[in-house]
């Protein structure tokens, strides 16, 4: 097979891809859509296999088989309150493919550039395409990839060095930020050397090991391409690895989302780094996607927390000036007979979830109680914060696992004018989304950040496993209003003793 | 401390400021109560029983001024009572500081200080010590009740065996507490319930209580009632006039008419005119509720009842809330229990009067030898002002058009300067770079704005479900590794492999969890 098949199929496949992302727009149209990405990515399989440059066909598809199937056995597997992890496990593995793709390059390179040595022939030749005599014969040695380096002119290998370096670099940081961000979203580090928590923590040093790494990293790009040694490349690697180490180590637990979706467009950046340096129009295609998709949505979320982007990736909150208020009175406790009270009584209700609910599977009894509410002709909803839960949208994908119909299922700007017509908002696991310091107190960390406005409903319920603070570990001053009760417990067993009081 | 209650001089007052009950709770505050023998018997509550909560009985109102640091009363201080008062002592009562300014003047004078009940602000904060509104409440439901006691008919409609009986029709003009109360009243009894108020913000209110809010038509720019506090305000004589056609209009129907009209410290304002009770069916009954300040009906005659010539019958009591004497010395008792507990921050018996409180600040009117009213506006405005919505609304269509131009402007420039910077990058790229790479970098600039422009699309709620198809899809990263795999070298085959291997992960993984995800979503 030709260059024009291969090239050919590409464009399908990009098409595909575009039209995959774009038909997330709906919750129907996005079922089709997820079907275009798979065939475009079976059919950029295909023709790269058919395609020049490849080889070893059989072990590519066993490969790919046995990739295949843990990944099958992953997804199948993985509970739907685990799925910020998958993702953030998922974006290491393309993070590893983009360093060892590098290396890859560069060792091509190196071979190529032996192989002209030993020929006592410069390289690389002056000019594209004026490989004469010995050169041609040595070039011709050479299959797929190193035969489209041993073609290129001085500039282009140069180019060529940059663009695997940014490969390398930016897949070394996903790397490394994707395993951290899977630790702290999973609080489970028992794979790691080393603990980690949900905390922001930073070396003694903080930003300023971050800036001496990223400094190293030019130096040993300049030193790599004057020399072309592989020292440098791999200072560099490490430099990149510690990066990503460090940087997700000093952010937050409830920033995760933000790093998440930050991480994604890292690998697509990633992908079209290395595609640049292959010389494959598909893989910066679908890359620079990846990596613009993932930018904009870490954006649109911190636009939803009003929190700076670069402060968000560069760990910590911007520092809050002046005292934050007093939260004056007390929390008044009810148990599961007064909320069930209320619940019968009240004609609308509103349900704000959060990662609370996430954390006791409390999903399919909150679904339950809904369905029960529901046949009494009462008007439930739920509101969904943008940033509620460790992911954007985390919150919808857990009601829907539980049959929650998702035309009851509201954003924060299309219900929050509706809390003062409604009679009971019940608060299940969420707290900063909920906190009215963010409005209230200007010196709050949380200040100007769009949220929540049950307290303006008749009647709050927050179903809070304790007195504790939430991610952010400020005060949440709802708990503390005239019309809030806290209903303390865990999220399910608290909806489970409920359950039978409705009727 | 020693709070005090004497016994209410004021004919045909029955309530009382303190109740067993609430002595107990001031008692937790570290005060001593005291009580004129007597005081609580009209309103149901015994001296034994205020013996038993701890209260120690006075034989005479005169010790009972003596010995207390604190007088709590209902109605403002009688001339006698004027007398009484002494220097450093505090009396909370209802006291009008515009219609008792002379007594308020030579309270002042005297050193004692008065907290009056009335000029409690209304703030959420102060809610619990509002006795106006408490009052109000029982005032409302009272005259519904009064009204159906001088009323022939059911409230509700039936039809019986014995013939059909329609529903009565009531009237509710002013929907404030009391208004309010007296429309969840009135409809709970079953009768159709219609209510007018100045302040068309209160319309949900209304409905909510189940009556029908009656609309005027007239348009005029209202003054937002969160202004002045949640009371009403004078309106335009134009208003006025449409107000009044409707009420004439409305007046051969309804069989029970409620009025509940007060503007502060003002004359009630006249809404119910004589040739609307003229026109009014024979056996119809008019609540005043405004009566002590004149009446909304210029018939009514303060504290009696009349029957008019064309049998309409005129209530013009006053003293609702002392005709529930019971219910309403509970929640005046609380609301000053509540009072008493802001005054008491340590809850050690010691009252700490705080000028600097919006709350005891705007109930305080003489304090330390000087008169003290009127108060400072206070801190927290009472209503959150609503004017924000409407002010879109007011734009002309000029000025929308002009708004309109200046963003499209603003829009244009933006993006001329972002595409003039973009294209600026490009060239100079250019200049630098050979042919073969500007080849791909136009794809990817490309690819890039494509990305951009599909993201925003997206829905909300596929957020997650979007990084996992994106995830799946960076997992293109495998045409860079089978593109090596074939190479002649072992390192390279073996990394290409790893990399073949975790990208074939991550592509299953990534597309299966996606369907799983969305396989999920329903509509209900």
């Amino acid at each position: 097979m030709d260059f024009g098949f291969t090239t050919a199929a590409y464009v399908v496949a990009a098409v595909l891809f575009i039209f995959s992302l774009g038909g997330l727009s709906g919750q129907e149209s996005a079922k089709r859509a997820v079907w275009y990405g798979i065939v475009g990515m079976a059919l950029a399989v295909v023709a790269t296999l058919l395609g020049p440059g490849a080889g070893l066909w059989l072990l590519s598809l066993v490969l790919i088989a046995a990739g295949g199937f843990i990944g099958m056995q992953l997804s199948q597997r993985v509970q739907m309150t685990q799925m910020p992890e998958l993702v953030a496990a998922m974006h290491s593995l393309v993070g590893l493919a983009a360093v060892f793709v590098g290396l890859n390059a560069h060792i091509e390179i190196g071979r190529v550039a032996a192989a002209f040595a030993s020929a006592e022939l410069p390289f690389p030749q002056l000019d594209y395409g004026s490989l004469t005599g010995a050169a041609k014969d040595v070039a011709s040695e050479f299959r797929g990839f190193a035969a489209i380096v041993a073609k290129k002119t001085g500039v282009e290998i140069n180019i060529l060095r940059v663009e695997l370096v940014l490969g390398i670099w930016i897949g070394a940081v996903t790397f490394t930020g994707s395993v951290i961000a899977y630790a702290k979203l999973s609080g489970d580090s028992s794979l790691l050397p080393f603990s980690v928590d949900t905390a922001a923590k930073k070396l003694p040093g903080g930003h300023l090991l971050n800036i001496a790494a990223a400094a190293l990293s030019v130096i040993c790009l300049i030193w790599y391409l004057a020399s072309g040694a592989t020292l440098p490349l791999f200072l560099l690697t490490l430099a990149g690895l510690f990066i990503g180490y460090h940087l997700i180590m000093g952010i937050g637990g409830a920033d995760m989302p933000v790093v998440v979706s930050m991480l994604n467009s890292y690998s697509g950046w990633a992908a079209a780094a290395i595609g640049f340096s292959l010389g494959n129009d598909l893989l910066i295609v679908v890359g620079a996607l990846v990596g613009s998709s993932g930018a904009i949505l870490s954006y649109i979320m911190c636009k939803a927390m009003n929190r700076s982007f670069v402060s968000v990736i560069l760990g910590g909150f911007g520092g809050p000036a002046g005292e934050q208020m007093a939260v004056e009175g007390e929390q008044v406790a009810i148990d599961a007979d007064g909320v069930a009270v209320a619940l019968n009584e009240a004609d609308s209700v509103i349900i704000i979830p959060g990662y609370g609910m996430a954390v006791a599977q409390a999903q399919t009894a909150v679904a339950e109680l809904v369905k029960k509410l529901r046949a009494k002709g009462k008007n439930v909803r739920f509101a969904i914060h943008p940033v509620a839960g460790r992911l954007p949208g985390h919150m919808n994908v857990l009601l829907a696992e539980a049959k929650v119909p998702y035309d009851i299922v509201m954003e924060m700007d299309e219900i929050n004018d509706d809390f003062p017509d409604t009679d009971v908002a019940i608060v299940i696991g969420s707290n900063d989304i909920v906190n009215p310091a963010a409005q209230d107190d200007p010196n709050s960390p949380i200040a100007g950040m769009p949220v929540l406005e049950c307290w303006k409903a008749k009647q709050v319920f927050v179903s809070k496993r304790g007195q504790g603070t939430g991610y952010s570990g400020i005060e949440n001053p709802l708990f503390f209003k005239d019309n809030t009760r806290m209903f303390y417990g865990d999220a399910k067993a608290s909806l489970d003793s409920l359950l039978p009081k409705i009727d | 401390m020693k709070i005090g209650t004497p016994k209410e001089t004021f004919e045909g007052e029955a309530r009382v400021a303190m109740t067993p009950a609430s002595a107990k709770d001031l008692q937790k505050l570290g005060h001593e109560c005291l009580i004129e023998t007597g005081a609580g018997a009209l309103a149901g509550f015994s001296d034994a029983d205020y013996k038993d909560a701890g209260v120690k009985v006075v034989k005479t109102a005169a010790a009972l001024f003596k010995e207390a640091d604190t007088v709590a009363k209902v109605r403002a201080p009688s001339d006698a009572e004027m007398k009484k008062l002494r220097d450093g002592q505090t009396l909370i009562s209802f006291f009008s500081p515009v219609a008792d300014e002379a007594k308020m003047q030579a309270a002042a004078k005297k050193g004692t200080t008065v907290i009056a009940m009335e000029m409690i602000p209304r703030i959420s904060r102060a809610q619990k010590m509002d006795a106006l509104s408490s009052m109000a409440n029982i005032a409302g439901y009272r005259a519904v009740i009064e009204a159906g006691n001088n009323f022939g008919r059911f409230f509700t409609g039936q039809i019986t065996a014995a013939g059909k009986v329609p529903p009565a029709k009531v009237l509710v003009v002013g929907a404030g507490v009391a208004g309010l109360a007296a429309i969840g009243t009135s409809t709970s009894l079953g009768a159709i319930t219609l209510a007018f108020d100045v302040r068309p913000e209160v319309a949900e209110q209304v409905e909510s209580m189940g009556a029908e809010f009656v609309y005027l038509d007239f348009e005029e720019e209202q003054q937002d009632g969160a202004a002045t506090g949640g009371y009403a305000s004078v309106s335009s004589p134009e208003f006025r006039e449409a107000q009044l056609a409707k009420f004439r209009e409305l007046a051969p129907e309804v069989d029970i008419v409620i009025t509940t009209a007060l503007i502060p410290n003002r004359e009630a304002p006249e809404l119910w005119t004589e040739d609307m009770v003229k026109s009014m069916k024979p056996g119809s009954v008019i609540v005043d509720l405004a009566a002590e300040k004149g009446g909304n009906c210029k018939l009514t005659v303060a504290d009696e009842k009349i029957v008019t010539d064309n049998g309409v019958t005129i209530i013009g009591y006053t003293d609702f809330p002392s005709r529930m004497a019971t219910q309403a010395s509970t929640l005046y008792a609380t609301n000053i229990r509540h009072l008493m507990t802001d005054l008491t921050p340590e809850k050690d018996g010691v009252v700490v009067h705080d000028m600097e409180d919006d709350v005891i600040r705007g109930a305080t009117i003489a304090y330390a030898k000087e008169v003290t009213f009127p108060p400072p506006p206070p801190k927290v405005t009472a209503i959150a002002a609503a004017p924000k919505k409407e002010a879109p609304k007011e734009l002309t269509p000029e000025e929308l058009r002009a708004k309109e131009v200046a963003e499209f402007k603003q829009q244009t420039r933006n993006q001329v300067t972002l595409l003039t910077v973009g294209a600026a990058a490009l060239l100079l790229v250019g200049l630098v770079a050979p042919a073969s790479f500007m080849q791909h970098f136009i794809v990817f600039v490309l690819s890039v704005f494509v990305g951009f422009q599909v993201i925003w699309g997206v829905a909300h709620s596929l957020h997650t479900p979007l990084m996992a198809v994106t995830n799946a899809i960076s997992s293109i990263i495998i045409l860079g590794a089978l593109m090596q795999i074939g190479s002649g070298s072992w390192l390279v085959m073996i990394l290409a492999a790893a990399s073949v291997f975790m990208a074939g992960i991550n592509i299953f993984g990534g597309f299966m969890v996606t369907r799983r995800m969305l396989a999920m979503f329903q509509k209900s």
